[in-house]
């Protein structure tokens, strides 16, 4: 069964220093050790909220706006997608989320389109 | 089946479905949900069952294994209601969805009764799952291993029964779609997990300790559903000594229930308690597991609280209570959960041992993280007024009784208070 872990933290300032090479390293040696452990199905870190432009279509007009929908205190940096057994596994990995350490980590069971289809 | 039983009355026979579901409702349940892998069939099939039994057992007879006939009959109901679940899906196929084929049979291999293990276990286990709200688990181990209705537990809790069917529903909705599982943790896990369990039965006991808030036969009631959810799970982990300490615990905390309140409704301390009309023989009982527990060497929160219960339990009087020793277990008790809350009791214990002002000094080092809690106010008054300061004892009071939120308990601070101000 796939669950997403949906990695939420405070938004870094402008100002704030990169990651350092610790930092990554943590990301590369988690993402390797899902893809070891054979539950990696994908992941992958987002730009910055400032990045974001939000899409909505309202009596057939498009219109995007710059940043995102609503202000939040934490936002989504990054997401993977994992298979477990059920949300045990999935929740072990969610431990073991860099991420974890300092902001947090929402896992939420996907549901399978082809399922749903008719 | 007992034949000559026939003419039972209603009335018995209804007594005696009610005492089997209530021993029996868990196993049962348990088997169901293994068997139809599905937590809301199991619940209606065996419901389904429970129907039928008051009017099958009034015309046959009760019969010999009352749980093996419920679990007997809910399996038959839950396959005929998965069959018309299906023979629905295949009607709407026809209907809308014409090239579709019909999904397969569904299988069933009911196994023989013999080859029933104790499934209620894991049934604990996926109840208290940490993904799910403490509120949920709560709901859920009463609904499903204690057998306790929805209105039952939302009378218990003070919500509505829509209220609680809709809590249960989530939580079985949520077990359903995040595929929380139905096992026994692995060992790595497992002592988290267990503790969760323990933390479950413990709040239900709790609720139903509250002193005088609702009604106290249905407080009653849910102190005897947590006993008997830590008997069953001593019987299913026999070798754990947290699980021995809090059924310990429980047995002698509800010892003395009849002595907690008076005849007014009012509070009465332990100090105060008409120790001859606590349940000695239970209180006994709960000395005797804990100490076997304690001998494994393996110490817990639960154990130690036990201990600390049972010492008050076969203390001849207040005086007399074993105080150094209590002191002890509440270092001890401090020592695995450094709460203000244990503090505050080890400093009471402390005072009682060596004198009003030891406690006293204890008590100053709380006054940050319990500023809003009245028993951190209460206790300074109690100790102030025995070592002679009535002025500081008022003024503790009247701290008291901004915080202070059960009436019984502001009904007896304010009758302190007075006598503290006549002191």
């Amino acid at each position: 069964m796939q669950y997403m872990l949906l990695i939420y933290s405070e938004p870094s300032p402008a100002d704030a220093p990169p990651p350092s090479a610790e930092e990554m390293q943590a990301w590369f040696d988690y993402t390797d050790a899902m893809k070891d452990a054979d539950v990696f199905v994908a992941g992958d870190p987002l730009h910055g909220i400032e990045t974001a432009t939000t899409v909505r279509v309202r009596d057939g007009q498009a219109v995007s706006t710059d940043g995102p929908f609503a202000e939040t205190k934490e936002v989504l940096g990054g997401y993977y997608i994992v298979d477990t057994e059920d949300i045990d596994g999935a929740l072990h990995w969610a431990e073991r989320c860099p991420g974890a350490q300092w902001g947090s980590i929402e896992v939420r069971p996907m549901m399978a389109m082809a399922e749903l289809a008719p | 089946m007992t034949g000559p039983d026939a003419g039972a009355p209603d009335r018995a026979v209804a007594d005696r479905l009610a005492e089997v579901v209530r021993d029996e409702h868990g196993r049962v349940l348990s088997v169901l949900i293994r068997e139809l892998r599905d937590f809301d069939l199991a619940e209606d099939a065996l419901a389904d069952a429970v129907a039928e039994a008051l009017p099958a057992w009034t015309r046959d007879g009760i019969p010999d294994r009352p749980g093996g006939w419920l679990l007997t009959v809910a399996r038959r109901r839950g396959i005929d209601r998965m069959r018309r679940a299906d023979a629905a899906r295949r009607a709407v196929a026809k209907l809308d969805l014409p090239g579709v084929e019909p999904a397969a049979e569904d299988v069933i291999v009911v196994e023989p009764e013999s080859a029933v293990v104790d499934e209620r276990l894991r049934l604990m286990f996926t109840c208290c799952h940490p993904a799910l709200s403490v509120e949920a688990q709560i709901a859920l181990t009463l609904r499903t291993i204690a057998g306790l209705t929805a209105g039952e537990i939302a009378r218990a809790f003070l919500v509505s029964e829509a209220a609680m069917e809709r809590r249960l529903g989530r939580a079985r909705a949520k077990i359903r779609d995040a595929n929380i599982p139905y096992r026994i943790p692995p060992d790595h896990q497992l002592p988290d997990r267990l503790g969760a369990v323990l933390h479950v039965i413990e709040l239900v006991f709790n609720e139903g300790y509250l002193p005088a808030i609702g009604d106290a036969l249905v407080h009653d009631a849910l102190c005897e559903e947590a006993i008997r959810l830590a008997r069953v799970l001593l019987e299913l982990v026999p070798d754990e000594a947290e699980a021995m300490g809090l059924l310990a615990l429980l047995e002698v905390q509800h010892a003395r229930r009849r002595t907690r309140v008076d005849a007014t409704g009012a509070l009465v301390t332990l100090e105060h308690q008409d120790r001859a009309r606590w349940d000695h023989a239970a209180i006994a009982a709960g000395a005797t597991t804990v100490e076997t527990a304690l001998r494994r060497g393996t110490p817990g929160r639960y154990q130690l609280q036990a201990a600390i219960a049972a010492l008050h339990g076969t203390a001849a009087t207040w005086g007399d209570t074993d105080w150094p020793q209590i002191a002890a277990l509440y270092g001890e008790l401090l020592r695995l959960r450094p709460t203000p809350v244990v503090a505050l009791n080890r400093a009471v214990a402390v005072a009682m041992a060596q004198g009003p002002e030891a406690g006293l000094a204890l008590l100053a080092e709380l006054d940050d993280a319990l500023a809003g809690y009245h028993l951190l106010h209460a206790t300074r008054g109690e100790l102030s007024l025995r070592a002679g300061r009535a002025a500081d004892a008022v003024a503790a009071f009247d701290r008291a009784l901004e915080s202070v939120t059960n009436e019984t308990e502001r009904a007896h601070l304010v009758r302190r208070r007075a006598e503290a101000a006549n002191a």
